[in-house]
C-alpha cells in the first residue's frame, strides 16, 4: 500500500515545504467518478434493505440506529479515498487543505444525490415486483418518515457534511484524523458489544454501569456515547505521553537484550527460548483467559464457544492453506467426519453402533477417521496443479455432505432427519460438558484452541513447517532442494484433517444432534474467508480473523454480535474477501514471510527505487523535489 | 532421498489401487446393468440388487437425451471459464453467477412482455430482445468484475484472483438476493413447438434448440479464436502478456474483450437455461457453475473443445450414473447421489489424466 | 396512481400507531381493575393452577410479563418465520394485559431454521430467567436444539410451524425421540399429513401403486416417510422412494427411477424451485405420463400455483378454511386478524402458519393467567402450572380450528384437507376448492 504524505526519501535532506493548490484546482474526473460509484453504492444499500433491516438497532440511543449507519459510513470512505492522493515514491504530496475538505464534500454531495433521487423515484414508481425493497418502508427512512422533499434535499447536505469530515481528515495533523477514526470505531464497538458488556458487568455484579450505558433499545445513550469518546480521547492521549517518555525507551532496551540474549540458544526447550517480557504477558493472557469464562454470562459464553469452534477450524485450515499453500475449498468435510463419528458412536439415537461409547474415546475415533480422510483426499489431489485442486477438494467435500444426506446410508447416519440426543461430555468422572452449559462447552474448546495453537506454532518452526513454507513458495525449488514435497503436503492435509475433526467433534456434543445441512459448502467458504483476512500463515492473525468475523457477524449457521446481519453475512463475507485480496492478501495481523511473498514485486521496486533516490543525491546534492502528480 | 523415492511409490501404489477399485464399481454396475437389460431374470442382473428396475428403451433415451442438454449447458458455461482461463490463467469461479445474472434478467423481463401480452403474440421477437438484454447485462457484469476485482492483482500468484473471484461468487449471488429476494422467478409459458415432443427421436423441442445453440456457439468461438484478429491478439496474451505488449497489443483491452465474450456467452447460456428448466432463483448459478467447472477441468481448461466435451461428459455421467452403474448396484435411492457423481467423474478422469481429457501441459503452467 | 397508494400506505401506518397504543391502553386499564378486584377478593394464591416445582417467577409491580418469539427470520426460511412473528405480536396486543400486566415479546429471535442457530437463541433466552414461555420454533431442526433447554430451564416451548413427528409422537402412544416435556405445537403433526394424502390416494382415488420424491430437507423426507408408511399400511405398494438434492434442475433421472415402477400417483412434498421442475418434466418421462401428480403445503404458493405445469394437481395442507373462526381468547376472527396484518404490513402473510402463531400465543397467555395470582401488587406465575394448563387444553376454539392437547404436547386441530388445483388463472378458488379431509 502506497502511503499518503510525505516520502523521507532522501535522508538527511533538509525538508522543501510542499507546494499547495488552489481550491478549486481539483481533479474533476476523479471527483465525478467518485461520485457516480458512491451514488450507486448507495442506491445499492438503500435498496438492499438494510436500512429497513436495520433500523431496530440503535447505535445512539435517540440519534443512530444502525439502519441510517449504514447509509452514513460510505460517503465517509469514499470522501476519505477521494482525499487522498498516491504519491509516487521519491515525489512530494501537495500540502494538504480546504481542497480536499471541497473534494471530500463535493463527492459525497454527488453520491448522496442518488439516494435523494431514489426518494424521488419511490415516491413516483412501483417497480417492486423485480426489487422487493422499493417499499413505502424504504421510503419512510429515506425521508425522515417526514416528507419527500426534507428526504431528497437532506442527503445531499448529509453527503457534504460527511463527505467534509471524510476529506477533511487529510487536512487534519495525522494524530488527530487517527483519533477521530478510533474514537468513531470506539463508541461503534461499544455499542455493539452491548450484550457483552451488560453480560461483563452482570458477572461482576456492577449493572449499574451498564444500565447507564445502554438505554432500553439497546444503545448507548447520548451522555455515555460522549463518555465513551472522551475516555477513548484520554486513553489515547495518556499513551502518546508515555511512548514519549524516555523511561519506555530504556524498558524496550532492556526487553530487546532479553530478546538477543535468549533468542539463539537452541539447546532449550521452545517456551524457554522465548524473551522473557513476552512470556510473561503469554502467561497473563493465558490466565485472563482462564479466568474470564467464570465472570460471563450464558450469551457470551455461547458466542465464545462458537468462535472458538470456528479458531480450531481457522487453524486447521491454516496449516493447510496458509503455511502449506494448498487451497482447500472443500475443508468441511473433516468438520462432517469429526462431527458424524462422534455422533453416531456416541449418541444412542443413531441407528447403528449401539454400544455407545464416551465422547473421548469417540474423539479418538474421529482423529483416526479424519486423519485417513485426509490421506484418502490428500493423496489424489497433491500433484495437481493450485485450480484444478481446488475444485477436486470442493467436489470430495460435496461427496461427504451428500452421502451423509443419502437414504442409501441412511441406515449409519440417519439422512436427512439427523443424529439427535448426543450426550455431552464426560470429563473423567469430574464434569460434564454439555451445550446447556455454555461455560463448560468454553473451556472444552479453550483446551483444544489450545492444543492446536501449541501444535501449529511447533510445527511452523520445525522441520516440516519449514517444508511446507517453502513448497508455498515454490514447489519446484523445494522438491529440488531436497524437500520431500509428496509426504510433506499429505502431513499438512492430515494434520488440518485432526484439527477440523477436534472441531466437528465438539459441535456435535455442543449442539447435541447434527444434520447434513450444517456442512454445506458455504462453511469451508467462511473458514476460508477468516483464514485470509486474519492474515495466512500467522496464529495470532487467524485468532484475530475468527474472534472478529464470527463474533460480530456469526458463522454460517451461528449468530453473532450483530444478529440483524443475519442476510447480509454472505454478501459482507464476499465482499470482504474480494477487498482483502485486493488491497491486503496477507490479512489482518500478516506473517512476516507471507507478506513478503506476496509483496516481492513492490519491495524489489523499492529497493530500486531508494538505490535511485541516493544515486540522484550523492549525483547533485538536492532532492526530487517539486510537485510530482502521480 | 531415498525416503522419498520409498514414499512416492507409495503414494502411488495407493493411487493405482484407487483407479482399479473406480474400474471394478464402474464395471460391475454396468455390466450388471447390460445383464437386466438382455434379459431382466438374469442371476448375474439380480446379485447386488434384487429389485433392480428396468428401463425400458425410450426411457433410456430419455436419459441421454435429457444428459446431452444438461451437459451442453454445462459445456456452453464452461467455455466462459475455458477463455478466461486460457488467456489469464486463472479460474473465474464467479462465472456462474454472471450466468445467473443473465437467467434472472431474463426471467424478469420475459414475465414484464408477458404481463404486457407481447410474449405470446410475437414469441421470436420477445425473445430475441430478451437474449440481447441477458447478453448485455452479463456483459456489462463480466467486464465491472474484471475492472474491479481481477484487474489490481495482475500478476499476482495464481491462487490470489482465484480466491477473490470466489468473493466476487458470493457477493454476486448475494447481492441477487437481496435485491430481488429469494422467490422463485419464472419464466412465462413457452409456445408449444419448444415445449411439445418432435417427430424426430420424440426429443423436445427445447432441447434441441439447446444442442444446436451450444454448437453454435461452439463454432462462433473458434472462430472468433482462431480466425479474427482479436482471436489472434487473445492467442497472443495467452502465450507471453507481457511480449504481447511489446508486440503492441493493448493486453487490458484483449482481457477486458475476453471477459466481455465470455459474459455473452453466459447470457446466451442463461436464457437457454430459462427455456429448458423455466425456474430461476439466485442460487441457480452456483451448482451450475460448479459443475461447469468441474466439466472444463474434465475436459481440459483452456481447450475450448475440452469445455464443451467434458459438458457432456458430466451431463451424461450424472443422469445416466445413478441408474446404470448405483441402481444395479443395490445403491437405494440413487438419484440422490447424483451430484456425487458428478465429482465422482471428476476424480476419476484427474486420477487418469492429471491434466484433463484433452488437456496438454500449457506454457501457462509455468507461471504459477 | 402508485404514488397515492405509497403515500397512502405510510399515513395510515403513523396514524395507527397512537390507535394501537390507545387501545392498549384502554385493554390495560380494564384488565388491571379486573384484576385488582380479584386480588382484593382472594388476597394471594388461590385457584392458580402448578405445584410450584418449577419454581415460580415474580414480576414485580409496574414491570411486564416476559414471553418470546423464536422464528426463522432472516435468509430463505424467512418467508415462513416473518409472519409467524408477526401474529404473534398481533395476538399480544389483541389479548391486551394478562392478571393486568402487560406483555413483553422482546427483541424478535431468529433460530436460523438451524440446530445451530435455534441453540444460540435458545441461550439467550434462558439466560433471562424471567421469561416463562417461548412461541417457536419455525423449523423442527431448530427446536431439536432448543427445546431441551428452554424447557430443562422450566420454561415451555409453544411451536407453530414444526411439524417433526419425533418431536412429540407417532400418535401410538411413543414418544419420539426429541421429545421434551414442556413442548408443545398448534402445527400438525407429519404423521397426519401423510396418512391424509395416503388415505387420499388409496380409497379417493383407487390408486395402489404409488411413488414419492424428497429434496433431502428434515421436513420433506419426514413427510415423504410417512406417506409411505400409512399407504404401506394401507396395503397399497410404494414402488418408487427417491431424492433429489436442493439446486438439482434435471429432474428426469429422479424421475425415471420412480417410473420404472410404473406408480399411478407421485407424491413430492417439495418446494419451489425443484418442484417446478418435477412438475414441469414429470409428463416428459416415459412411464409417467398418466401418473397424477401431488404435492404438499411447501408447494402451496401464488408463484407455484401460477405455472400452467401445475394445473390438476392435489396438495394436501392444514386445513386454511378459517373463515369465521373466532379466537376464544381475543375474540377476534381470522378476517379481522387477516386486516389487521396487513394494515400494519402492507402485504398479506407469506406462509400459512400465522394462524397456529397466534393460537400458539394465546394458549399460553392463557396458560399464564391461569397459573399466576397477584399478591402485595406483583404478580406470581408457577412454572408448573403454565405446563398444568396446557395439558388441560381440550376443545380450545382458535383460529385454526378446535385445539385439544394430548399428553405429548400435539394440540394442533388434527384436520389436513386436500384441494384440487384446476386453473392456473384462478388460484384463489383452487385454495378454496377443498375435496377431501382428514380425519
Amino acid at each position: 500500500m502506497t502511503e499518503t504524505g510525505y516520502f523521507p526519501a532522501t535522508q538527511g535532506a533538509t525538508e522543501a515545504p510542499a507546494p499547495r493548490r488552489r481550491l478549486l484546482d481539483q481533479d474533476w474526473p476523479k471527483l465525478l467518478r467518485a461520485g457516480a460509484i458512491l451514488a450507486v453504492g448507495q442506491v445499492f444499500i438503500a435498496l438492499s434493505g438494510m436500512p429497513v433491516t436495520f433500523d431496530r438497532r440503535l447505535l445512539i440511543d435517540p440519534i443512530l440506529s444502525l439502519g441510517y449507519l449504514s447509509l452514513l459510513w460510505l460517503p465517509l470512505v469514499v470522501s476519505y479515498w477521494v482525499g487522498r492522493e498516491q504519491v509516487l515514491e521519491g515525489m512530494t504530496a501537495y500540502a494538504k487543505g480546504g481542497r480536499d475538505v471541497l473534494a471530500g464534500a463535493m463527492t459525497a454531495l454527488l453520491g448522496n444525490a442518488g439516494l435523494a433521487l431514489l426518494v424521488v423515484g419511490i415516491t413516483h414508481f412501483d417497480i417492486r415486483d423485480p426489487l422487493v425493497n422499493w417499499s413505502p418502508q424504504l421510503l419512510g427512512i429515506l425521508e425522515f418518515e417526514e416528507s419527500v422533499w426534507l428526504g431528497a434535499l437532506i442527503w445531499p447536505a448529509i453527503g457534504a457534511g460527511t463527505g467534509a469530515l471524510g476529506g477533511g481528515l487529510h487536512w487534519a495533523s495525522s494524530r488527530i484524523s487517527r483519533t477521530t477514526v478510533i474514537v468513531l470505531l470506539s463508541v461503534f464497538g461499544a455499542a455493539v458489544l452491548e450484550s457483552v458488556i451488560t453480560d461483563l458487568t452482570q458477572g461482576f455484579h456492577i449493572e449499574a454501569v451498564s444500565e447507564w450505558l445502554y438505554g432500553p433499545k439497546r444503545g448507548l445513550t447520548y451522555p455515555a456515547a460522549i463518555v465513551v469518546a472522551v475516555a477513548v480521547v484520554g486513553v489515547m492521549t495518556g499513551l502518546a505521553a508515555y511512548r514519549a517518555s524516555p523511561a519506555r525507551d530504556e524498558r524496550a532496551a532492556r526487553g530487546e537484550g532479553a530478546a538477543t540474549s535468549g533468542g539463539s540458544d537452541t539447546t532449550r526447550p521452545a517456551w524457554r527460548r522465548m524473551p522473557t517480557r513476552r512470556l510473561v504477558n503469554l502467561v497473563l493472557t493465558v490466565a485472563a483467559i482462564v479466568v474470564l469464562p467464570l465472570f460471563l454470562g450464558r450469551l457470551t459464553n455461547e458466542l465464545l464457544a462458537n468462535v472458538g469452534l470456528f479458531i480450531l477450524l481457522a487453524l486447521g485450515l491454516n496449516i493447510i492453506v496458509g503455511l502449506a499453500g494448498i487451497l482447500d475449498l472443500g475443508y468441511v468435510a473433516f468438520f462432517a467426519v469429526g462431527g458424524y463419528s462422534v455422533a453416531v458412536l456416541t449418541s444412542p439415537g443413531s441407528p447403528r453402533f449401539d454400544p455407545e461409547i464416551p465422547w473421548f474415546g469417540a474423539l479418538f475415533v474421529a482423529m483416526l477417521l479424519a486423519g485417513l480422510a485426509g490421506l484418502f483426499i490428500g493423496a489424489p489431489v497433491i500433484r495437481m496443479r493450485g485450480d484444478y485442486l481446488a475444485i477436486v477438494t470442493l467436489g470430495f467435500g460435496e461427496i461427504i455432505r451428500v452421502l451423509l444426506l443419502s437414504d442409501w446410508l441412511s441406515g449409519t447416519f440417519n439422512g436427512a432427519q439427523g443424529i439427535t440426543n448426543i450426550p455431552g461430555v464426560e470429563v473423567f468422572g469430574l464434569a460434564t460438558v454439555r451445550g446447556f452449559e455454555p461455560r463448560s462447552v468454553l473451556y472444552l474448546v479453550l483446551v483444544f484452541c489450545a492444543i492446536a495453537v501449541y501444535v501449529s506454532w511447533r510445527l511452523e518452526n520445525s522441520r516440516i513447517g519449514r517444508a511446507w513454507m517453502a513448497i508455498r513458495e515454490d514447489e519446484s525449488v523445494a522438491e529440488a532442494m531436497g524437500v520431500d514435497t509428496v509426504s510433506a503436503k499429505l502431513m499438512a492435509f492430515v494434520t488440518g484433517a485432526v484439527l477440523g475433526s477436534f472441531s466437528g467433534a465438539i459441535l456435535s456434543a455442543k449442539v447435541g444432534s447434527v444434520f447434513p445441512h450444517s456442512f454445506a459448502i458455504i462453511v469451508s467458504i467462511v473458514i476460508l474467508v477468516v483464514v485470509i483476512f486474519g492474515g495466512m500463515g500467522n496464529i495470532p492473525g487467524v485468532i484475530a480473523g475468527a474472534v472478529v468475523l464470527i463474533g460480530i457477524l456469526g458463522g454460517p449457521n451461528q449468530p453473532g454480535l450483530l444478529q440483524e446481519f443475519a442476510e447480509y453475512k454472505i454478501l459482507i463475507y464476499g465482499a470482504l474477501l474480494v477487498w482483502m485480496m485486493i488491497q491486503r492478501s496477507e490479512g489482518l495481523i500478516p506473517s512476516v514471510r507471507r507478506a513478503r511473498e506476496l509483496h516481492i514485486d513492490e519491495m524489489n521496486q523499492d529497493a530500486w527505487l531508494r538505490a535511485q533516490a541516493a544515486a540522484d543525491d550523492a549525483h547533485n546534492g538536492g532532492g526530487n523535489r517539486g510537485g510530482g502528480r502521480p | 532421498m531415498q525416503l522419498t523415492t520409498k514414499q512416492r511409490t507409495r503414494v502411488d501404489w495407493f493411487l493405482t489401487v484407487l483407479r482399479v477399485i473406480a474400474f471394478l464399481v464402474i464395471g460391475a454396475g454396468f455390466l450388471a446393468f447390460v445383464a437386466q437389460a438382455i434379459n431382466s431374470d438374469n442371476p448375474f442382473a439380480r446379485w447386488a440388487n434384487p429389485d433392480a428396475i428396468n428401463l425400458t428403451g425410450e426411457q433410456l433415451q430419455g436419459l441421454v437425451v435429457t444428459g446431452l442438454a444438461q451437459g451442453a449447458m454445462y459445456g456452453l458455461i464452461a467455455l466462459g471459464y475455458s477463455m478466461v482461463y486460457g488467456v489469464l490463467g486463472f479460474i473465474n469461479f464467479a462465472h456462474g453467477e454472471v450466468f445467473m445474472v443473465g437467467a434472472m434478467t431474463g426471467a424478469i423481463t420475459s414475465s414484464k412482455l408477458a404481463e404486457a401480452g407481447y410474449w405470446e403474440s410475437s414469441f421470436v421477437l420477445c425473445l430475441l430482445l430478451v437474449v440481447v438484454l441477458s447478453m448485455v447485462v452479463c456483459t456489462v457484469t463480466a467486464v465491472i468484475m474484471e475492472r474491479v476485482a481481477y484487474r489490481p492483482l495482475r500478476g499476482k500468484p495464481r491462487l490470489i484472483p482465484l480466491i477473490t473471484s470466489i468473493g466476487v461468487s458470493f457477493f454476486l449471488q448475494n447481492c441477487v438476493l437481496v435485491l430481488l429476494g429469494s422467490t422463485v422467478k419464472s419464466y412465462p409459458d413457452l409456445p408449444n413447438w419448444l415445449t411439445d415432443k418432435r417427430t424426430f427421436l420424440e426429443i423436445q423441442g427445447s432441447k434441441i434448440l439447446v444442442l444446436v445453440v451450444a454448437a453454435l456457439a461452439m463454432a462462433g468461438l473458434w472462430y472468433l479464436v482462431e480466425k479474427t484478429k482479436t482471436g489472434k491478439a487473445m492467442r497472443a496474451v495467452a502465450e507471453d502478456a507481457e511480449i504481447a505488449s511489446l508486440m503492441g497489443i493493448d493486453v487490458n483491452r484483449i482481457i477486458v474483450k475476453t471477459f466481455a465474450v465470455g459474459g455473452a456467452m453466459a447470457g446466451v447460456a442463461g436464457i437457454l437455461w430459462g427455456l429448458l428448466f423455466r425456474s430461476v432463483v439466485h442460487t441457480t448459478g452456483f451448482l451450475p457453475g460448479i459443475k461447469a467447472f468441474s466439466s472444463a477441468v474434465v475436459g481440459g481448461i483452456g481447450n475450448l473443445g475440452g469445455s464443451m466435451a467434458g459438458g457432456l461428459t458430466i451431463g451424461v455421467a450424472e443422469s445416466l450414473g445413478p441408474l446404470m452403474i448405483l441402481e444395479p448396484l443395490g445403491v437405494s435411492g440413487p438419484s440422490q447421489l447424483r451430484d456425487a457423481v458428478a465429482f465422482a467423474v471428476l476424480i476419476i478422469v484427474l486420477l487418469v489424466r492429471p491434466s484433463g481429457i484433452f488437456g496438454e501441459r500449457l506454457p501457462s503452467e509455468e507461471r504459477t | 396512481m402508485s404514488r397515492y397508494k405509497i403515500l397512502g400506505l405510510i399515513r395510515l401506518g403513523r396514524l395507527s400507531i397512537p390507535f394501537v397504543v390507545a387501545l392498549l391502553a384502554v385493554f390495560a386499564l380494564l384488565a388491571t381493575s379486573c384484576g385488582n378486584d380479584d386480588d382484593d377478593g382472594s388476597g394471594g394464591r388461590v385457584d392458580a393452577l402448578g405445584d410450584g416445582s418449577l419454581g415460580i417467577v415474580t414480576v414485580a409491580e409496574g414491570e411486564s410479563i416476559q414471553i418470546r418469539s423464536l422464528n426463522a427470520i432472516s435468509g430463505p426460511v424467512a418467508f415462513l418465520g416473518l409472519p409467524n412473528q408477526r401474529a404473534i405480536e398481533l395476538a399480544i396486543a389483541d389479548y391486551g394485559a394478562v392478571m393486568g400486566f402487560s406483555v413483553d415479546l422482546g427483541t424478535p429471535l431468529d433460530d436460523l431454521c438451524s440446530p445451530e442457530g435455534g441453540q444460540a437463541a435458545a441461550q439467550t433466552i434462558v439466560a433471562d430467567e424471567q421469561v416463562i414461555g417461548v412461541i417457536g420454533t419455525s423449523c423442527s431442526g431448530a427446536a431439536v436444539a432448543a427445546a431441551p433447554l428452554v424447557t430443562e430451564a422450566g420454561m415451555v416451548m409453544i411451536s407453530p410451524s414444526n411439524t417433526s413427528p419425533a418431536l412429540t409422537s407417532d400418535f401410538e402412544g411413543n414418544a419420539g425421540a426429541n421429545y421434551s416435556v414442556g413442548y408443545y405445537r398448534t402445527a400438525h403433526n407429519d404423521v397426519v399429513q401423510g396418512a391424509a394424502m395416503a388415505n387420499f390416494v388409496f380409497s379417493e382415488l383407487g390408486v395402489d401403486n404409488a411413488a414419492a420424491i424428497h429434496d433431502g430437507d428434515p421436513y420433506t423426507q419426514g413427510l415423504a416417510q410417512a406417506f409411505r408408511n400409512s399407504f404401506e399400511e394401507l396395503g397399497g405398494t410404494v414402488s418408487g422412494f427417491t431424492g433429489i438434492n436442493k439446486g438439482d434442475t434435471d429432474m428426469v433421472p429422479a424421475l425415471t427411477e420412480v417410473a420404472g415402477g410404473s406408480p399411478g400417483a407421485l407424491f413430492f412434498p417439495i418446494f419451489q424451485p425443484e418442484g417446478d421442475f418435477i412438475a414441469g418434466q414429470a409428463p416428459t418421462v416415459s412411464g409417467l405420463e398418466s401418473t397424477q401428480l401431488l404435492a404438499a403445503d411447501g408447494l402451496l404458493v401464488d408463484e407455484f400455483l401460477a405455472l400452467g405445469d401445475s394445473e390438476g394437481m392435489y396438495f394436501s395442507g392444514p386445513d386454511l378454511r378459517f373463515g369465521t373462526n373466532m379466537n376464544q381468547s381475543t375474540g377476534q376472527n381470522a378476517d379481522q386478524i387477516l386486516a389487521a396484518y396487513n394494515q400494519a404490513h402492507g402485504e398479506a402473510p407469506s406462509a400459512a402458519f400465522w394462524g397456529h402463531s397466534y393460537d400458539a400465543t394465546t394458549l399460553l397467555l392463557d396458560a399464564i393467567a391461569a397459573a399466576s395470582w397477584v399478591e402485595d401488587g406483583d404478580l406470581y406465575i408457577d412454572r408448573a402450572g403454565v405446563r398444568q394448563h396446557l395439558n388441560s387444553v381440550s376443545g380450545y376454539r382458535g383460529i385454526t380450528g378446535t385445539l385439544s392437547c394430548d399428553d405429548f404436547g400435539d394440540c394442533a386441530s388434527p384436520k389436513i384437507t386436500i384441494i384440487h388445483h384446476e386453473s392456473s388463472a384462478a388460484i384463489e378458488a383452487s385454495k378454496n376448492n377443498v375435496v377431501y379431509s382428514y380425519p
